[in-house]
């Protein structure tokens, strides 16, 4: 036996009234993302990893462990599955403390099992001051930090995230985030995250699965399956692309100076210090194209490239896909435009990107 | 307490014990009884919820008369007990099984209602953690509907406490056996002078009641505090 396998591999068939979900991926370590519409299957397929739902047909194996194989009759009840599933609304027990919560998985976990310490995960999700509350007590922001680790000291083999940011505002959603990636670059565990939110998978997905109409319409790393122009499961307007940067200097403007692949992208300051490594999602309605290098123009970052591909959509606009030293980038501009400044696979011009159209949600540890 | 005289006395303590008898006996069974109900779809489910429901709308001599008949010593259940050396007829025992029967559709109605407000996703989210179908249940389930197992229990005490109809019909009247406190009030009227003991008996009912039901409020409320986590 070599390394520990610890990916998740699935692949589904169940049918609902007026529904078919159809699917199969395979999850490596890191944050793989189920992007997709509500009603896409995305859900379905974290009951059936999880074990609370059933799938018709299908095979689901984690880190080594067949969790479900229709084939052979298998299909592990969910309390031996040992998958930490984090629920949309917490669902922490109410008459626990959250210390009680946090170590109520743990008990049950097997002896033997590589379990995360305590202190460890409490300090991961600055937990520590909440310890003796009762959940009726806490926000909920921090109620979902206490049901991640309460998922995370269950010794999972695999972290099931349903939508965990989908009931919370913007400003908690913006607390859970940085805890959400020092997860995914801390812990060893891979964690299967349900989502609808371009922003969400922009900054935490390794991998990228999306799907719609129960199907799986493409997967892959996260960079190239956001900057693939065909791919917008929640449609043209939540397209945009990551781009991979190193920040070079805070200037004292109150901007960041950042360096993408030998181009300088100049953003409002970012908390990362100099030398860290970020990414920045790009929303495609952001971006200017133009076929020559403007002069006197306000935005400060203009990156040369050459169009890669072109979708037209049902609509009056198209999604472009460019190639630039800095990496692809997506601009959805009108077909009109597409027409009048002649754009075709192979043209090069300039991708014009306010620096103040991105805020900091689209910003991210890498 | 030497203002209840030895008679009255020997009743009060009776019914206590036969009341308190029915209701602990009775609980694990409507505790089960009431989780199944809530939960489980199963063929005769709604024959078993006719069943437990039978003697809240029966005439409670009809309920005594079918005890009688189904656990006198002559009674099939009865006689096979009388085998293993258990009489119910005509003893407190007995009192207590018609005590028991009585009270049981309020006790399995108040649990059924506190199991339906629980939230499975609690329940789906401890199973996820690992805890089988068991512990699911006295980790989560039970802590959470006491309240309801509390106020479900007082209300088949208070029941128990004021039962006559079934307990009369099948266990009889016999002092210091099965005459509870409200046998002893029907007996003392029967006889000329009665009334100041009756009425005593009557004080002894009202204070017992109000005490349950008072009792029943304040643990009731101190543990829904306790399970909502505020």
């Amino acid at each position: 036996m070599g390394v520990r396998d610890m990916t998740l591999s699935v692949s589904l068939r169940h049918a609902l009234p007026g529904f078919l979900l159809d699917a199969a991926f395979d999850a490596p370590p890191g944050i793989t993302v189920l992007f997709g519409r509500s009603g896409s299957g995305k859900t379905t397929i974290a009951n059936a990893v999880a074990g609370l739902l059933r799938p018709d047909r299908g095979r689901i194996v984690a880190a080594d462990k067949v969790l479900m194989d229709s084939d052979r009759g298998l299909w592990v009840a969910p309390n031996r599955r040992r998958i930490g599933y984090v629920f949309q609304e917490g669902r922490l027990f109410p008459h626990l403390t959250v210390r009680q919560n946090l170590a109520y998985g743990r008990w049950f976990a097997p002896k033997g099992a590589r379990i995360e310490d305590m202190a460890h995960v409490v300090d991961l999700l600055g937990i520590g001051h909440l310890l003796t509350r009762r959940p009726g007590a806490l926000s909920g922001g921090e109620k979902q930090r206490v049901a991640i680790g309460r998922a995370l000291l269950s010794a999972p083999r695999l972290i099931v995230a349903d939508e965990p940011l989908a009931a919370l505002d913007e400003a908690r959603k913006a607390e859970i985030l940085p805890y959400l990636e020092r997860l995914r670059d801390e812990v060893e565990i891979p964690i299967l995250y349900v989502s609808h939110s371009a922003a969400e998978v922009a900054r935490l997905a390794t991998t990228v699965v999306a799907l719609e109409n129960g199907r799986v319409i493409r997967q892959g790393a996260a960079a190239e399956v956001l900057s693939d122009p065909a791919v917008t499961p929640l449609g043209a307007r939540s397209a945009g692309a990551l781009l991979m940067a190193r920040v070079v200097a805070h200037h004292d403007d109150g901007l960041t100076e950042l360096d993408a692949g030998g181009c300088p992208l100049f953003l409002p300051r970012i908390p990362q210090p100099p030398g860290h490594s970020v990414r920045i999602r790009i929303a495609a309605h952001d971006v200017i194209l133009s076929r020559v290098r403007l002069e006197g123009l306000s935005a400060l970052n203009i990156l040369p490239g050459t169009v890669r591909d072109i979708r037209a959509g049902d609509g009056p606009g198209a999604i472009l896909s460019l190639d630039t030293a800095a990496g692809v980038v997506l601009a959805r501009v009108t077909r009109r435009s597409v027409a009048s400044l002649s754009l075709a696979p192979g043209t090069s011009c300039h991708a014009v990107i306010k620096t103040v159209a991105i805020a900091p949600e689209d910003v991210g540890a890498l | 307490m030497d203002w209840l005289g030895p008679e009255e006395w020997q009743a009060v303590a009776l019914s206590l014990r036969v009341s308190l008898w029915a209701t602990l006996a009775s609980l694990p069974l409507g505790i089960f009884t009431a989780y199944a109900l809530a939960r489980w779809r199963f063929p005769g489910h709604g024959l078993i919820n006719g069943l437990v429901h039978l003697p809240l709308i029966l005439p409670p001599v009809v309920t005594g008369y079918l005890l009688l008949l189904t656990f006198g010593t002559r009674g099939p259940v009865g006689s096979a007990l009388q085998d293993i050396g258990i009489v119910l007829a005509f003893r407190w025992t007995g009192a207590a099984l018609a005590a028991a029967v009585m009270a049981f559709p309020l006790m399995v109605r108040a649990i059924r209602l506190s199991i339906e407000a629980v939230d499975p996703r609690l329940e789906q989210a401890a199973a996820t953690l690992g805890a089988s179908r068991l512990w699911v249940f006295a980790t989560v389930t039970l802590p959470m509907i006491l309240p309801g197992i509390i106020a479900g229990a007082i209300l088949a005490f208070a029941k128990a406490m004021g039962e006559f109809g079934a307990t009369i019909t099948f266990v009889s009247n016999i002092p210091g056996q099965t005459r509870t406190v409200p046998s002893a009030i029907y007996a003392f009227l029967q006889v000329p002078g009665g009334e100041d003991a009756a009425m005593r008996l009557v004080l002894v009912s009202v204070a017992v009641a109000m005490t349950a039901l008072l009792l029943s409020e304040v643990i009731a409320r101190k543990i829904a505090a306790w399970v909502s986590g505020t």
